[in-house]
């Protein structure tokens, strides 16, 4: 956590929701990189963000990708929400005594069935070793993880539209990283809607 | 008590470590080469551990040309960077991890792009334009920050790499003797970097004379393996 650095937040809206992360990669106080995303897209109605120890992001990264694969070659449909954040939650369980050092924050739009023709926003968080909770209004994770409580608290309000969520959520994770020595260095938001997906890198303070 | 640096230019990509070799505060040689090739077009300079350094060095050296025996082409520089990346992320998490840090540099000849890639001894792996590593970061960085731009040509690449030299021995009271490379579109070259215009000595010689020596010549594919 505090050797790479890096924060990720996620929201929900009206049929919307938006993850963004900073860009950071640091080894202590020296920025190595400032190109390092660490939110990734499962498909293009679920992306999730992986802040936290570097190394694991990446491998749990190429984890969970293998996994999505075997589920999506199994089951021949996508995978929803609810279920990857189980997948997520059962794969860093596994390292109970070992565990990687991620806090991932998984935010999403179930796909409309007969049984439920109108399904709500998803997004949920994890702890290392996978202890789900599953907020109606905002998921924060990383070393800006306390900034950025304060800041959506007082910025998020319920139903926003997608332009106003991506304003809630870009100014909410610039103000909290610009208060963070271990995040910031760019950042990126993804605005996750019915039928597209909004992406922008957004311009920071570099120091 | 190591400084190595890399940075990359518009079609090729340069590699400086330290030569020394020593425990604590005793330096036991001067000329230690520290930097190793790969392949054709890909080169590591590697610090940390002394020991596991070079023996993971070698592991590295020779996973990289069973690959190229195998299927007759190197592993591109992305490619072999996720390779030595997933190796060092299984060997922290073993009873006795590498502790190796790594800067990866490469020319991908089929996209003609130079590549460079920061690795540490966790398996963290970074992407980046200009990287340091060990006691040079706290100088050089901060160098390459104000002098570095996109595409720059050979010159102005060694000018950078000179400057944070400069600075590394301005600035750190441990004395170094640097080791120096270019790989570009030809292949990996020795550069001098003390002299004046490495550059022009470069380009004046022979490509052949300059050129360092990839792990064994490349197989004349014709002619192996295919009996019966």
């Amino acid at each position: 956590m505090e050797l790479n650095g890096g924060s990720v937040v996620a929201m929900i809206g009206k049929d919307c929701v938006a993850i963004a992360s900073d860009l950071r990669l640091g080894n202590q106080a020296v920025g190595i990189a400032s190109n390092f995303d660490k939110v990734f897209p499962v498909n293009d109605k679920l992306y999730y963000g992986l802040p936290g120890l570097a190394t694991d992001v990446y491998t749990l990264r190429e984890h969970l990708r293998f996994r999505v694969n075997m589920y999506r070659m199994k089951e021949e449909r996508e995978i929803t929400p609810k279920t990857f954040t189980h997948l997520v939650s059962s794969t860093l369980y596994e390292k109970r005594f070992g565990p990687f050092f991620i806090e991932p924050v998984v935010a999403g739009l179930p796909t409309p069935t007969e049984l439920d023709p109108h399904p709500k926003p998803f997004i949920s968080t994890m702890d290392t070793i996978g202890c789900i909770t599953t907020p109606k209004d905002f998921a924060v994770a990383g070393t800006a993880a306390d900034k950025l409580y304060g800041v959506a608290e007082g910025l998020w309000e319920p139903d926003l539209e997608p332009e106003d969520l991506f304003e809630t959520v870009s100014q909410t994770l610039l103000n909290a990283v610009d208060r963070d020595a271990l995040s910031g260095w760019g950042a990126v938001v993804h605005i996750i809607t019915q039928d597209k997906v909004i992406t922008r890198t957004l311009r920071a303070r570099m120091d | 008590m190591e400084c190595s640096f890399g940075l990359t230019g518009k079609d090729y990509v340069l590699l400086c470590s330290d030569m020394s070799a020593g425990r604590s505060i005793i330096r036991m040689k001067s000329d230690e080469n520290k930097i190793k090739t790969l392949g054709p077009h890909l080169a590591m300079a590697y610090g940390g551990e002394p020991g596991d350094t070079n023996n993971f060095a070698e592991y590295v050296e020779r996973n990289m040309r069973l690959y190229h025996i195998r299927n007759h082409y190197p592993l591109l520089p992305e490619s072999a960077s996720a390779w030595i990346r997933r190796t060092l992320a299984e060997s922290i998490r073993s009873r006795k991890p590498y502790s190796v840090n790594l800067l990866l540099a490469g020319y991908d000849t089929t996209t003609t792009k130079p590549h460079l890639y920061w690795i540490d001894y966790l398996g963290t792996k970074a992407v980046v334009p200009y990287a340091a590593h060990g006691m040079g970061v706290y100088v050089s960085l901060s160098t390459m920050d104000k002098w570095w731009f996109n595409d720059m040509n050979k010159r102005e690449g060694v000018d950078v790499l000179k400057k944070c030299i400069d600075e590394v021995k301005k600035r750190i009271t441990v004395h170094f003797n640097f080791n120096c490379i270019l790989i570009d579109k030809d292949g990996i070259h020795h550069i001098d970097i003390e002299s004046e215009d490495p550059i022009t000595e470069l380009e004046s010689q022979q490509p052949k004379e300059t050129l360092v020596d990839a792990p064994n010549p490349p197989l004349d594919i014709g002619n192996v393996g295919v009996t019966a």
